[in-house]
């Protein structure tokens, strides 16, 4: 008898087939759009993820901090403010506009102390040019960054010299003009010419190419070209492309990935002492580690996801109303066939039977074709994302589907079912 | 062709005392009784139909007899009254019964055909059997020698679009006979059908009534009426004449007279 009913409902859905497929397509791109959103989602993260992995895990970075005060600083400085700081960075430090002190070359080099720091391998002062534009005889390409820093920056970045060799700490005292390059940059700039020992400009400075980077294969990430970037001893840059004034960062390598906590303590220490943060001020400085970076990514991109499985679930919710929708239709429609069937004996349950039956085999046929949409959707890049199937979301958005047809598919039978045989026959 | 195979269930004998109908003062009232709009389908209607009768129910429109048909055909329930169907009252039964006892005990034949398109002659005459939990196999043979009895053997995988309007009516007259039914049950049989075809029809309704059969036939033609063994008249709603053509155990009195009789 269940069988029969079945077969009824298959037969119904095979009599009108293009009704069928058009019903069944709502829930098709439905379960699609779930599945390969939530895909996508998952990939950008992974990339996202990726990318700031490469970065290097264990580093940590030191930026001023603008919404911070120090307001704790009474007599405008203490004692510890001696170091011979450089005087521009004072000059600024001292405005009346903030009491938050710069970064100085002077506080990054007092990190790197073994005995009040010993988990700090390195720290590197960090400058960016405000100019990014460099040319190379007639070819000229902006740059997505220009930094100027020393020579432990190339290890703490993981950023590996490919042709060529780093300047060395020779070149920081002395302020030479040489520059190691991003892979993006050789290519753009010296198309077909070995990029080592030529000079290019960049706002009239001319700097000499040492050394060419390794890609670092990050440039389809959809985040900034990590390889379009020069390179430069921080002496050369500042006072040319940059302003004397305080560093844009200290980025600070810790000996191991497992002392980056440590290591975020001792660098908070130290600099609390040089720039007078005591008890309850709030630090002009902020020491943010990859970790952290990492984990506020991983929740907005968590947001990211959730938004655009709401997204397609909203589309897979449209997609069962519009299966209520032509059930309701057929139902109308078959209304004397209906009357026919319960004139000759069909009980309430078979009726009802061949209308959820109808509704569920509709939906589950859009699911499963679903599924393998969106899963050879996911085969593509989108966007620049490689999508990053989620097993979880192919279950539930099978499981949905086939529950929208259930649902949305009994008031139609149930209707139907309801219908009193002799109006039934009555009915055209 | 021997007419003692007709039909596909084992004959009634003609010793059952029981009658197949019973109805005692059936009354139908459409809308609330006391209000001025209630419409009286029925004013007390009595009728009693032994087994392998054949009765033919006339009357002008509006004169009751569909809402007897659907009342005799448990379709509807009567507002009061009693009806018996085969002994059983009918009055206390809930819809889940109301649907086994169609099933079982009535065959259906409507003016308008009503078979299901889209699907085959075969699989619409399987489909009472399909709802009564008939097994497959045998499904398929009773279908097919009903389809036989009403000269379609070579029509069983036709659609109804496929088919005349006479051979979809001796469709449905198959369909009504595969359950071996204790009444077959026409509505105006023949309003949607030409001569020929309704000679056909009638044609087999005869051979059905000779076999035993129990018939009942509602129209408001006599053409159609001059073929049973017993006529009743509805006027208003109420029984105006009953006149017996035949006795019951008889053949009735057209037999043999129509043209598929000839034609075989």
């Amino acid at each position: 008898m269940i069988l029969e009913v079945l077969r009824f409902a298959l037969r119904g859905l095979g009599a009108n087939k293009l009704r069928t497929g058009l019903t069944t397509l709502g829930i098709l791109i439905g379960v699609a759009a779930v599945i390969t959103l939530v895909a996508v989602g998952n990939g950008s993260s992974k990339a996202i993820r990726d990318s700031i992995q490469r970065l290097g895990a264990n580093t940590l970075t030191v930026t001023k901090s603008t919404t911070g005060r120090g307001g704790r600083f009474g007599g405008g400085g203490g004692g510890f403010r001696s170091g011979g700081a450089g005087a521009g960075a004072d000059g600024q430090a001292a405005g009346p506009r903030t009491q938050a002190r710069d970064l100085t070359m002077d506080d990054a080099k007092a990190l790197v102390d073994k005995v009040n720091a010993p988990s700090v391998k390195s720290a590197s002062p960090v400058v960016n040019a405000q100019q990014s534009t460099v040319t190379f005889g007639g070819a000229s390409t902006s740059v997505g960054q220009f930094v100027g820093t020393t020579p432990s920056y190339l290890e703490a970045a993981d950023r590996r010299i490919q042709s060529g060799s780093s300047f060395g700490d020779d070149d920081v005292a002395q302020g030479d003009r040489v520059a190691v390059i991003g892979s993006s940059v050789a290519r753009d700039l010296f198309a077909g010419v070995n990029p080592l020992g030529q000079r290019f400009t960049a706002s009239g400075v001319e700097f000499t190419v040492v050394g060419v980077l390794r890609a670092s294969g990050s440039g389809s990430s959809g985040f900034q070209d990590a390889d379009s970037v020069v390179i430069a001893p921080i002496t050369a840059v500042r006072g040319t492309l940059a302003p004397y004034g305080g560093l844009s960062q200290i980025l600070v390598e810790a000996r191991d990935s497992s002392m980056v906590d440590r290591a975020q303590a001792e660098v908070t220490d130290l600099l609390d002492q040089r720039h007078d943060i005591t008890g309850t001020a709030a630090a002009d400085f902020q020491v943010t580690s990859q970790a952290g970076i990492q984990s506020a990514v991983a929740d907005s991109n968590r947001t990211f996801t959730v938004l655009l499985g709401a997204v397609a679930a909203i589309s897979l919710l449209v997609g069962g109303i519009g299966i209520t929708n032509i059930m309701l239709v057929t139902v109308t429609e078959r209304t004397r066939e209906i009357g026919i069937r319960k004139a000759l004996g069909a009980p309430r349950g078979a009726i009802l039977g061949q209308f959820v039956a109808e509704a569920t085999v509709l939906s589950l046929l859009g699911g499963l074709l679903g599924v393998v949409a969106g899963v050879v959707c996911s085969r593509f890049t989108i966007v620049g994302v490689k999508p990053v199937l989620v097993p979880s979301s192919i279950v539930l958005a099978l499981g949905v589907s086939v529950a929208v047809g259930l649902l949305f598919g009994s008031l139609p039978a149930h209707r139907a079912s309801r219908l009193r045989p002799i109006e039934a026959l009555r009915h055209d | 062709m021997t007419a003692t195979n007709l039909g596909t269930g084992p004959a009634p004998g003609p010793g059952t005392a029981m009658p197949v109908l019973d109805l005692r003062d059936v009354t139908k009232v459409y809308g609330a009784d006391a209000a001025a709009t209630a419409v009286h389908a029925l004013r007390g209607v009595t009728l009693t139909v032994e087994r392998g009768d054949y009765v033919a129910v006339m009357g002008a429109s509006g004169s009751g007899k569909s809402t007897l048909m659907n009342i005799i055909g448990c379709l509807d329930v009567p507002s009061g009254g009693r009806y018996r169907l085969d002994g059983l009252d009918v009055g206390g039964l809930d819809e889940r019964r109301l649907a086994i006892l169609r099933n079982r005990r009535i065959g259906f034949v409507f003016q308008s055909f009503n078979l299901i398109p889209r699907m085959s002659a075969l699989a619409n005459v399987e489909l009472p059997l399909a709802y009564g939990g008939v097994r497959r196999d045998e499904r398929r043979r009773r279908a097919l020698a009903a389809l036989a009895e009403v000269g379609l053997s070579d029509r069983v995988r036709h659609e109804p679009n496929a088919l005349s309007g006479g051979q979809q009516q001796r469709v449905a007259v198959a369909r009504a006979l595969v359950t071996a039914p204790t009444l077959l049950l026409a509505d105006e049989p023949t309003g949607a059908l030409d001569s020929s075809s309704t000679a056909d029809v009638l044609a087999i309704f005869d051979r059905l009534s000779r076999s035993g059969r129990t018939l009942v036939v509602i129209t408001h033609e006599e053409e159609v009426a001059a073929h049973a063994k017993r006529v009743v008249r509805l006027v208003d709603g109420r029984v105006a004449d009953d006149r017996r053509r035949a006795p019951v155990d008889a053949p009735p009195p057209r037999l043999g007279h129509g043209p598929l009789e000839g034609a075989r």
